[in-house]
């Protein structure tokens, strides 16, 4: 054997020979444009077409943006130095240049813009710990504080009324913990809103009124009383936070420089209006979604109610409500800032959207979860926290996201009501002699604003599903 | 019963407000600012510069009226205010005075209950129409298409206009005047129609203005000026007379550059003297001291100056005087006499 091995051994390879490169056609580049572009006729031909287009919008596009130019100090002077530079058209960027921080900060005084950027820089550390489970829980209370940080940096003033703010939100939470451990929820609750009641308003003089009123209505003896109870001195100390916060700013004078209200605009006011909206609509949003699946007859035809009528009137309706009609209805004098009523409306609003898209994730959770929470012992609030939320919440995210994306862009709905967003400002630079007749380059830079906003929350929300996947789909 | 209850609340709220609304002055004066509405951005009446400031005819108007209560033209809160808001910003007290190129009517100051305190400019609807078109007459618009703004007053006075002339159009419905002027360049319609100061603001806009003529017909009066909430008298008179010094001043030839000069010593020409304070107290029949024209006078200038300035001939607007011109001159402007 060995003999015939030895005559054919001269034909034998003794190693393997190296693969060939696969066919053009079935590799790299080619190999995917085949299978992703041109897999069949119609597909060649949807990709042609396709490719035309990007081509077709960008030629026409492209030069118009890259001939641009970024300083001249009207749109007169900016055609006159695209016609010395030979071209035919061209995008007048100078206009941001010069207003981008109208567009951004609105008319706040240019020497405090660091306010309302440190606000910013806070507000990422204050809704890091929110968004990413990873981070230290403790950095939770500086969220909770921060909304009052925000307030303070934004409006300025003394620094005294936030402080207080806080003060008094402390004691109403203690004291209804404090109360629920000892005598249940609904106790703590009752207590909650008495402490409440009694920090920020004035009842005593709010019970003189009902009474003087009710007692009026029978007899005229009575007027007799409420001067009697009034002279009890403690009228004076009602409403208790704001008269401390008042008293302390005339011992300690400390504060920023106030910025009012009508100063505050562009995306910083979109911002301002979205952000608050966003953080306030969620827990409302929630409640509302739970009392509408309550068997408690008052609470649920409320939440109801609240949610259909809310939701079932266009958004501009209410803020026009907000900005005209509640001038007649508050008494006159009352100055209740025009940002915070609008603020309160989108809140409403979106909120009662919120509610129903929980309230889906409720609907989707099989009814073995609500069974199995009650045969562990737990009282509604514990099963509602620790079984039922989490899992309805983590479906709803999708329809939460997309319900504040919403929110965010319909901000711009102000513009209506007088309020300087983004939009306001653009028609304002539109409307000066300079920049009379100046379109696109306007609303581009705004739109891509707003896209940045929308698509990074779009992101999280993916992170966010990707992370809470606890499925094996 | 319920219904009845609801009412009285409301009428005692209207009470209260009516009474509150009495002493707009003393409001001011404690506020120590001016509470002014303006529009959303009009070229040439309001908009704000580079620096946030607030620039424009209309805005003049406030400065003055500031000038001349509180001694500072900057003591003025601009509240912009858009077709829909601005009678309800100004009916529930939120500002005090409107001064938004709002064209006085008859509903508008009864049925309103507004005060109109005088009239800052006298506009009227014009047609705009491309120089190629071959036209120089609103009448051989037969046929036409023409861009209009829906729901506005011009909307009417077009269709009154081809009636009364029995020449067919075809409307193009538009929403904003932003809107109507990328129409109209577009090549969408054959003529853009609206306010006159407008349609020369936005030629002025236009890459080629000399491509596009305005023509000369004018075809219904759009008389503009500031005004006040009904029932408070006291406070209507300040504005008018304050607008009114600002037209005298024209007439009588003081300027921002003069008029410190001609109010440090009684002068030749007693009205004059009445209306800078150097003679009589004009000032304090409304509640104001002797000096209140000088300083609404030396806030932007008088008249002719402010037209100037922001809309006159000199700047890219280029408005001719024409009707607002002094009535010695040809034009509508007559200041009753400072007696």
């Amino acid at each position: 054997m060995s003999e015939t091995h030895s005559f054919t051994v001269g034909y034998v390879r003794h190693e393997m020979q190296g693969p060939l490169p696969p066919p053009v056609a079935e590799s790299g580049a080619v190999k995917w444009m085949r299978e992703n572009l041109f897999s069949s006729w119609l597909n060649a031909i949807l990709t042609v077409v396709s490719l035309f287009v990007i081509w077709w919008v960008l030629s026409h596009t492209l030069p118009w943006m890259l001939a641009g130019v970024w300083s001249a100090s009207s749109l007169t002077d900016c055609r006159n130095i695209l016609a010395e530079r030979g071209y035919s058209s061209g995008a007048c960027w100078a206009v941001i240049t010069e207003r981008w921080p109208q567009l951004i900060f609105g008319f706040y005084p240019s020497e405090l813009y660091w306010r309302p950027i440190l606000a910013f820089v806070l507000l990422i550390g204050a809704v890091a710990p929110v968004l990413y489970t990873s981070l230290p829980r403790k950095m939770l209370w500086f969220s909770l504080i921060y909304p009052l940080i925000a307030y303070y940096l934004l409006w300025g003033g003394s620094v005294w009324t936030p402080v207080m703010l806080a003060v008094g939100f402390s004691l109403v939470g203690m004291g209804g913990t404090l109360a629920s451990n000892k005598s249940g929820f609904f106790f703590g609750v009752l207590i909650a809103i008495l402490i409440f009641l009694l920090m920020f308003f004035d009842p005593l003089s709010a019970l003189l009124n009902v009474m003087g009123g009710i007692a009026g209505l029978f007899s005229a003896d009575s007027v007799r009383l409420s001067p009697m109870i009034g002279s009890l001195a403690l009228r004076d100390l009602f409403p208790l936070m704001p008269t401390l916060s008042d008293l302390l700013g005339s011992i300690a004078p400390i504060g920023l420089e106030s910025v009012t209200s009508r100063e505050i605009g562009g995306f910083l006011l979109a911002l301002v209006i979205g952000l608050s909206a966003i953080v306030f609509s969620m827990p409302l949003g929630i409640l509302l979604a739970l009392g509408r699946q309550s068997d408690l007859f008052i609470i649920n035809k409320v939440c109801v109610t609240f949610i259909e009528v809310i939701r079932g009137i266009p958004l501009i309706v209410w803020l026009f409500t907000a900005s005209t009609l509640l001038n007649y209805f508050l008494p006159p004098g009352t100055t209740f800032d025009l940002i915070l009523r609008v603020i309160i409306m989108v809140t409403f609003f979106a909120a009662a959207y919120i509610a129903e898209v929980i309230r889906g994730g409720l609907a989707a959770l099989p009814k073995g979860q609500y069974e199995g929470a009650d045969s562990l012992g737990l009282d509604y609030w514990q099963s509602m926290r620790l079984i039922i939320l989490p899992q309805a919440l983590k479906i709803s995210i999708p329809g939460i996201v997309n319900t504040f994306i919403g929110l965010f862009k319909d901000t711009v709905l102000v513009v209506f009501i007088g309020l300087l967003d983004p939009i306001g400002f653009i028609n304002l630079i539109r409307a000066t002699v300079e920049w009379n007749g100046i379109y696109w380059e306007l609303y581009i830079f705004v739109g891509l604003c707003f896209f940045l906003f929308c698509f990074f929350m779009s992101r999280y929300s993916q992170y966010l599903e990707r992370k809470l996947r606890t499925d094996h789909r | 019963m319920k219904k009845s209850v609801f009412f009285g609340v409301l009428t005692a709220a209207g009470l209260v407000a009516g009474a509150s609304a009495a002493a707009t002055l003393d409001d001011v004066k404690a506020r120590g600012t001016l509470n002014c509405g303006v529009t959303t951005g009009l070229t040439g009446f309001a908009a704000p510069d580079a620096n946030g400031e607030w620039q424009g005819f209309d805005v003049a108007v406030c400065r003055a009226v500031a000038a001349a209560i509180l001694s500072d033209p900057t003591a003025v809160e601009f509240v912009p205010t858009t077709g829909q808001t601005r009678f309800t910003a100004l009916a529930a007290g939120e500002i005090d005075m409107l001064a938004r190129n709002t064209t006085w009517t008859f509903s508008r100051d009864t049925d309103l209950k507004f005060d109109f305190t005088g009239i800052n400019y006298y506009d009227g609807q014009g047609f705009i129409v491309p120089s190629a078109l071959g036209v120089s007459s609103a009448k051989e618009l037969d046929g036409a298409t023409i861009c209009i703004q829906t729901g506005t007053t011009t909307e009417l006075n077009l269709a009154d206009y081809f009636r009364t002339n029995n020449i067919s159009y075809e409307p193009v419905p538009i929403e904003t005047n932003a809107e109507g002027q990328q129409q109209y360049l577009a090549g969408a319609c054959d003529a853009y129609t609206t306010d006159a100061s407008g349609l020369a603001a936005t030629r002025a806009s236009f890459e080629n203005p000399g491509d596009h003529i305005i023509l000369p017909e004018i075809i219904s009066k759009e008389p503009l000026g500031p005004l006040v909430r009904h029932g408070d008298s006291e406070w209507g008179d300040i504005v008018r007379w304050t607008l009114n010094a600002l037209i005298a001043a024209e007439e009588l030839g003081i300027t921002s550059a003069n008029v410190a000069e001609m109010s440090s010593a009684p002068g030749d020409n007693p009205e004059i003297n009445r209306l800078l304070g150097t003679e009589g107290d004009l000032g304090a029949m409304i509640g104001l001291d002797a000096e209140w024209a000088k300083r609404a006078i030396m806030a932007e200038g008088n008249y002719g100056e402010i037209f100037e300035k922001n809309i006159g001939e000199t700047t890219p607007i280029g408005l001719a005087r024409g009707l607002n011109a002094q009535w010695q001159d040809g034009g509508l402007l007559y200041a009753p006499p400072f007696r």
